[in-house]
């Protein structure tokens, strides 16, 4: 294992975010993506909802309004992350200081990428995240925390428990590198290679 | 024990199991375009890895390509282009870029090049490979973390999804096509409602396509949450898979490739085939949809205070009214494209609608064919003439254009779009756009019309 951090609480403020079926493309619109680099997306996350079309911030979007500016988790409406398979939408909510998003079901390869880049999905009930855009929306300023390891979202005197499979909590608390833990099994996938036939490899035409 | 087709695939793919709960799978085939594949390579080259098997990928330039010309229309879009030619050069993969005849949509050029065969298991940096699941192969998207896992190790980190079957029965009515067929099932099962599975559709409806129907059908799928959408191989698979640049080069046996009879579906839903009517999406969200002959829906339809304030922000949006009809609808444009329809079959349908029809005043009208094959191919059979005979634009190169209108087709603020694609986020096809989802048998009609019509009208 390659490990890079241990991280098994996640606190701070949280913002809530309720709008349902937010894709990839408001997360990071499509103008950011002609890029071949990693690096220098925080100012294309949300970017149509943070800024209007001469690039003022709009007042009235809640990462825009304190104490909100200084939230590191979301609280999110349904099937966030939805649409395209752009891993651009994760970097950028963790280069603009996002940590983790808490909703009730996040799109398969939204939450792939979450896990590849230390971004926590916890995983609530629909009544238990509405508890939490109601808690982030009135008790404004004060943090909660996530716990990786226990699975629990502490809000206050409220204690609520969410759903993580275990590679994903793994990943998080470990910050592993996928790719380089894989090549540890480099002899399982040659045998596996040489049980194919010729007839079941594929071979590109250049 | 019985097993679903789904299950044979993850099965036969299995390398090994890991210790926390996930398993490792062989990637038969990987698919790359310039936008989503970058960062992969550099993060191969910082690690100092090698790609694992060169002859397994293929990438093609199809997400920031101008459709006028062969030349990039500005010197990012340029930069982008330029670098996936040279990383597939260092790197020995096989490379489709812009002027090679086999160039297009990844989601089209991959079967025209017999790619795809039933057993595969495929994955691309794009959402939307659960198409290949109408050859009974299981391909999905992933992340660009993931293309580096494929390109170095040819395998990915993977979980089994639970399954749902989709059981379209009856036949469906004249005018009603693939798109319809699948758009209902969006608005039935809900954006998301399939999330966590894999979809298997099946049913005499489904049987009764051809294979770019079941390929507009599977596509589509992830517009569910799907991350992969399958049809059991029959006869018209068989025969699909004969005649392209790879035929014959390599088969996927051991199995049969599909369900076992009495395999059990985690879920299953049932759709009436006789009950689809053609659809076209009035919101910003692929299942809010009606049919053509409806009306938008008004706040008295929902009981959820949190759900008439969803309507309310769409309906703002998209500049509608409550309750307006359908028909009703004024376009400015109508974009004939994308890897949901922008086939050869595809192009058949819109011209037998244009032929000897003229494009209404106002209406910009466009047409991008889903590669150059299909363009030579549509030119020879006489549809470019037919296409430009009744007002639409045809555009000599393929690519996603408007679709998601990276490259320099975008649609303005406010602008009404007739739309062959697949998504009608905001935003999708230019900031304040306005997309409405359909056929494109009905985009043509629209066109026609100046407004949203019913196709079936048109004889
Ligand atoms: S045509 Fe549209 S949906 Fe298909 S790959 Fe291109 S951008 Fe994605």
């Amino acid at each position: 294992m390659k490990e890079k951090h241990m991280n098994t609480t996640i606190k701070g403020i949280a913002a809530p975010l309720p709008l349902a079926n937010v894709d990839t493309d408001v997360i990071m619109p499509k103008r950011f993506l002609i890029t071949i680099t990693r690096e220098g997306l925080a100012d294309g996350t949300f970017a149509d909802l943070r800024f209007d079309n001469t690039g003022q911030k709009r007042p009235e979007f809640i990462l825009n309004k304190a104490p909100w500016k200084q939230a590191n988790i979301l609280v999110v409406g349904d099937n966030f992350g939805c649409g395209s398979s752009r891993e651009h939408a994760v970097w950028g909510m963790r280069q603009l200081g996002i940590n983790a998003c808490i909703g009730t079901g996040f799109a398969g390869i939204f939450y792939d990428n979450a896990r590849k880049n230390g971004l926590a999905l916890p995983i609530v009930s629909s009544e238990s995240r509405d508890t939490l855009l109601e808690y982030s929306k009135n008790k404004s300023g004060e943090e909660i925390s996530i716990d990786i390891v226990s699975q629990t979202i502490k809000a206050g005197e409220i204690l609520i428990p969410f759903e993580m499979d275990t590679s994903t909590q793994t990943s998080l608390i470990r910050g592993r590198d996928d790719t380089l833990d894989t090549l540890e099994y480099t002899n399982a996938i040659h045998n596996f290679e040489t049980q194919l036939d010729d007839r079941m490899r594929v071979n590109v035409i250049k | 024990m019985t097993r679903t087709l789904y299950d044979k695939l993850v099965d036969a793919h299995k390398v090994c199991d890991l210790p926390d709960g996930d398993m490792l799978i062989y990637v038969d085939f990987h698919i790359m375009n310039e936008y989503t594949s970058p960062q992969a390579f550099s993060g191969l080259e910082s690690k100092g890895l090698n790609v694992w098997r060169p002859e397994a990928h293929l990438s093609v330039i199809d997400h920031v390509n101008a459709t006028r010309s062969v030349e990039a229309h500005d010197a990012q879009s340029k930069l982008l282009i330029d670098n996936l030619g040279k990383n597939c050069t260092t790197h020995e993969i096989a490379f489709y870029g812009l002027g090679d005849p086999r160039q297009g949509i990844e989601h089209i050029v991959v079967p025209e090049q017999g790619l795809v065969v039933p057993g595969m298991l495929i994955a691309c940096g794009d959402s939307h490979t659960t198409t290949y699941g109408a050859f009974g192969a299981l391909g999905f998207g992933i992340g660009t973390s993931e293309v580096e896992h494929v390109l170095a190790t040819q395998t990915l980190r993977y979980k089994r999804m639970k399954t749902m079957r989709v059981t379209i029965n009856g036949d469906t009515t004249l005018g009603v096509t693939a798109k319809d067929i699948i758009m209902k099932v969006v608005q039935v099962i809900g954006a998301g409602g399939a999330n966590g599975f894999a979809v298997e559709f099946s049913g005499s409806a489904i049987r009764n396509l051809n294979m770019a129907g079941r390929m507009t059908v599977c596509n589509m799928a992830v517009e569910l949450g799907a991350r992969a959408a399958l049809i059991a191989t029959d006869e018209t698979t068989e025969k699909a898979l004969k005649g392209h640049p790879h035929s014959g080069q390599f088969e996927f046996k051991g199995e049969k490739w599909v369900s076992d009879p009495n395999a059990i579906f985690d879920h299953e839903v049932t759709i009436s085939g006789a009950d689809i009517e053609p659809l076209i999406t009035w919101g910003t969200s692929p299942d809010q949809s009606i049919s053509i002959t409806a009306h938008v829906p008004s706040a008295q339809d929902y009981v959820s205070p949190k759900a008439k304030k969803a309507l309310e922000r769409s309906l703002e949006y998209m500049g509608l009214d409550e309750g307006q009809s359908a028909q009703s609808i004024v376009i400015d444009t109508a974009f004939i494209g994308s890897c949901t329809n922008s086939r050869i079959e595809d192009l058949r349908e819109a011209a037998k609608i244009l032929d000897g029809r003229q494009v209404a005043k106002g209406v910009e009208a466009i047409v991008v064919p889903g590669s150059a094959m299909t363009r030579i191919k549509a030119e020879a059979e006489g549809l470019r003439s037919i296409f430009e005979t009744s007002g639409f634009e045809w555009r000599p190169e393929a690519g996603c254009s408007m679709c998601l209108a990276m490259n320099d087709d975008i649609a303005m603020d406010g602008e009404r779009v007739a739309s062959s694609t697949n998504r009608n986020f905001e935003g999708r096809q230019g900031r304040g756009a306005r997309t409405h989802l359909m056929s494109p048998a009905m985009v043509a009609a629209a066109a026609i019309a100046g407004h949203l019509v019913d196709v079936r009208n048109f004889k």
